[in-house]
């Protein structure tokens, strides 16, 4: 086993799944054998704020949270909350981004504009950039709240430490038998995309 | 070994049950509610949320009294609510075990100050364990149980945010069969605090913190990792974490105990390393203690006392170079925003329309302070607003008449507005109270209290009714509005506030969490685009549902009328609260129909 920590940051608004997503990626790196840990804020956040998650797995992992400039991935599932959060991805990092426009506040009043050229701007600086549409392939999966599971599939592509068994069999455990088909059809159209 | 990812929080619950504890009383907190929750759902034990920090101290001391292992459950400025018997707590002792467990919130995530609670350790004279993680976590529980009835002594129990909310893998044991030491002690020497009697146990207690100082030398949770000696960091909690992600291989002294120090293992740790640093968050707590043990030692000197840290501040402050972080690019914040449909923002509208100056405490409606709401003006602690309120009516008299208005929570109020109020009542004051109830502690996730009607552990209870206490305390005039029909509260508050003498309004209309039968079957509000003015008097309600779509070049709406824009609903967002509907002049706002 590789003794190099991966640090992966998940980040998005309250209520998309973020925290929900990222308890799922440290169940299946617990069971491939790694040492895990999370590390998020509650409180506030649940109000339609920024959500965020570090998560981190290795042999032994002390932090739970990454250094700036340290983060392997960046799983965004909102595409402005990319740009809050780019500084924290390594050089030659990962980005997967959900391409859904939740506004904030001060967009919402007129005050500010929801910046065009998001995208743009994170493939300026990265190369390694998917952009996912997860609200329209979690409809495909035939439920909308399944966007974190796509992000995951998406995810899971570029993580070689864990099988599609390997997610499949937690997001099976996560979820109660009626939700557990559109959840698994979820996680295989985000992996399709990457 | 059944291992299990567990945050901070559960791992304390689990630990305690595992250790035979029966007992917890708390308030929800952030960080520190998810202890009193998890705690609550192990089979045998009692919990209880109290309605605020000194009772369920209070609670949990005459539990111990009993001679079973309780704790009582808090975030950080709660310990200031329960600082009054924390200290003589400290004199009596405890017979059971006593545990308090301070959740402290450094960067405030969710809180109203940074103030470092290792500082009450020493105050009170009372000894404090910090985990690093979930597994710690689980273990310290039961060693502050052990602790505390060993030194019959109440013992602190310290978590951080990041320790409190991180999840890291933990083992799980059985519970160990613990045996039945309840009993009716009388013992007034001990646990009558007069003068005669405090001044012996005030002896004790410093007799106590010796012994406690010797014992922490050979605390195997306090330990010694001698590696490099270049460098060698006296650090506990988060920061050890932190540290040793970015310097792996350096000398460590850890200390599972943060007061009293163990001051010989200092002495010789400092004497194996060339360069001696104390890597800790907010106060330079055990720095200065090393300090005036005559070590050099360097702390805060490099490392900031605000915020918490992380692996990369601990790197720039030993390391002493900049790693050059980069700014993120100007974009536009996202703070938390009252829910759509929440029943505050109802509130808040009307009350912005008296212009009066608002005293407001804690909950979701602070988060009202925002444009375009800018609801309240105030926000210190727990039930400040109502003395405030009256503090200022008072001083301003005359000048201050139907302009001074407290809005308080329903569980703020329970926790610390009720004796203020009666205050109002016993010295005449003329300002209007608003109790914003609905039906919940929001902000911390949805816990009851003693006016839902529904305990901790889910049984059904007496519930507090506002009107009648705010009544029997000599408030005379008391109205109920409901805060989602703006004409009415706004007629109420108008009313109320040229009354003379203080009044209280019951503003009541439940979250918007608790309606998940509702929610089924909304029909969201729609804005007919032909119709809207763009005046944009449905966006100074605030409502994220509510959004401002500029006009596309040469299109005139059907009115004729030039527009700047006009208004938009998100049909996702949208939970059919009607307050748009209601405040919108060009009827441009359209009901689906349906109940609302």
């Amino acid at each position: 086993m590789k003794d190099s920590v991966t640090s992966l940051l998940l980040a998005g608004v309250g209520g998309q799944g973020v925290l929900l997503a990222s308890d799922i990626i440290c169940k299946v790196m617990m069971k491939a054998g790694f040492d895990v840990k999370k590390s998020e804020v509650h409180g506030m956040a649940q109000r339609g704020g920024c959500v965020t998650s570090h998560v981190r797995y290795g042999r032994k992992v002390y932090s739970p949270i990454a250094k700036e400039g340290d983060v392997n991935v960046l799983i965004s599932f909102e595409k402005l909350e990319t740009l809050r959060y780019l500084n924290f991805l390594k050089a030659g990092g990962r980005v997967i981004i959900n391409e859904e426009e939740i506004l904030p506040p001060s967009v919402n009043l007129g005050e500010t504009a929801y910046p065009a050229d998001a995208v743009d701007i994170v493939r300026h600086q990265f190369k390694d950039v998917l952009v996912v549409n997860a609200l329209d392939l979690a409809r495909k999966a035939g439920n909308i709240r399944a966007v974190s599971i796509v992000m995951l599939g998406a995810l899971s592509k570029y993580l070689p430490e864990a099988s599609p068994d390997d997610w499949k069999s937690v997001i099976g455990e996560e979820f109660s038998e009626k939700l557990v088909p559109a959840n698994l059809k979820a996680f295989d159209l985000g992996r399709e995309t990457a | 070994m059944h291992k299990q990812l567990m945050s901070g929080n559960e791992a304390i619950a689990r630990g305690a049950f595992e250790h035979g504890v029966t007992f917890a009383a708390g308030y929800p907190g952030t960080p520190s509610t998810e202890i009193m929750e998890a705690f609550s759902r192990y089979k045998g034990v009692y919990a209880e949320w109290s309605p605020n920090e000194k009772v369920a101290l209070e609670v949990a001391i005459g539990a111990a009294l009993a001679g079973v292992k309780a704790m009582a459950v808090m975030k950080h400025v709660g310990v200031n609510v329960a600082a009054d018997p924390l200290f003589t707590v400290s004199y009596t002792g405890t017979n059971g075990a006593l545990v308090i467990i301070t959740a402290d919130d450094p960067s405030l995530h969710s809180s109203q100050n940074e103030q470092d609670n290792r500082n009450y350790a020493k105050f009170a004279k009372i000894p404090m364990l910090e985990p690093s993680d979930s597994q710690e976590a689980k273990t310290f529980i039961k060693i502050a149980m052990d602790i505390s009835e060993k030194f019959d002594s109440p013992v602190f129990l310290r978590t951080t945010t990041r320790v409190s909310h991180s999840k890291s893998v933990v083992g799980l044991e059985e519970p160990a069969v613990s045996e039945d030491r309840r009993v009716i002690k009388f013992d007034p020497a001990k646990y009558v605090m007069v003068p005669a009697h405090a001044r012996v146990r005030r002896v004790v207690v410093e007799k106590r913190m010796e012994q406690l100082k010797e014992w922490a030398e050979t605390f195997p949770e306090n330990r010694m990792e001698i590696q490099s000696t270049a460098v060698g960091i006296i650090t506990a909690g988060m920061s050890y974490n932190y540290a040793k992600d970015v310097f792996p291989d350096y000398s460590y002294l850890k200390l599972g105990m943060v007061h009293p120090l163990p001051e010989k293992m200092i002495r010789t740790f400092a004497s194996k390393v060339k360069e001696l640093y104390v890597v800790e968050e907010l106060d330079p707590f055990i720095e200065e203690q090393v300090h005036a043990m005559g070590i050099p030692v360097t702390g805060k000197k490099v490392f900031p006392y605000t915020s918490e840290f992380d692996p990369g501040v601990v790197e720039e402050g030993i390391k002493a170079h900049k790693r050059g972080r980069k700014s993120p690019p100007a974009i536009p914040s996202r703070p938390p925003n009252l829910c759509p449909g929440c029943p505050h923002r109802g509130l808040f509208y009307a009350l912005g329309k008296t212009k009066a100056f608002v005293t407001g405490d804690i909950g979701c409606y602070t988060l009202s302070f925002m444009k375009p709401l800018q609801g309240l003006h105030t926000c210190i602690c727990m039930g400040a607003s109502i003395g405030m309120a009256h503090g200022m009516s008072k001083a301003l008299g005359e000048k201050g008449k139907g302009k001074i208005v407290g809005v308080i929570g329903d569980s703020t109020f329970v926790h610390s507005g009720i004796t203020p109020l009666l205050n109002m009542a016993y010295n005449k004051s003329d300002a209007v109270i608003i109790i914003a109830d609905n039906r919940t502690t929001a902000m911390t996730g949805m816990q009851d209290h003693p006016a839902t009607g529904t305990t901790l552990q889910g049984e059904k209870t007496k519930e507090l009714d506002f009107a009648a206490l705010a009544k029997v305390l000599g408030i005379e005039s008391v109205r109920i509005v409901h805060p989602l029909n703006i004409k009415k509260t706004t007629a109420v508050l108008k009313e109320e506030l040229e009354k003379e003498g203080p009044s209280v309004i019951v503003s009541r209309g439940p979250c918007i969490f608790l309606q998940r039968e509702r929610l089924k079957s909304i029909k969201p509000f729609t804005v007919d685009i032909d119709v809207c003015t763009g005046c944009q008097l449905c966006l100074g309600l605030g409502c994220p549902a509510i959004s401002w779509k500029k006009e596309e070049a040469g299109l005139v709406p059907r009115t004729g009328k030039k527009r700047k824009g006009f208004a938009s609903i998100d049909k996702t967002l949208c939970v059919q609260c009607s307050l748009c509907f209601q405040v919108c002049r060009a009827d441009a706002i359209k009901s689906a129909g349906g109940p609302s």
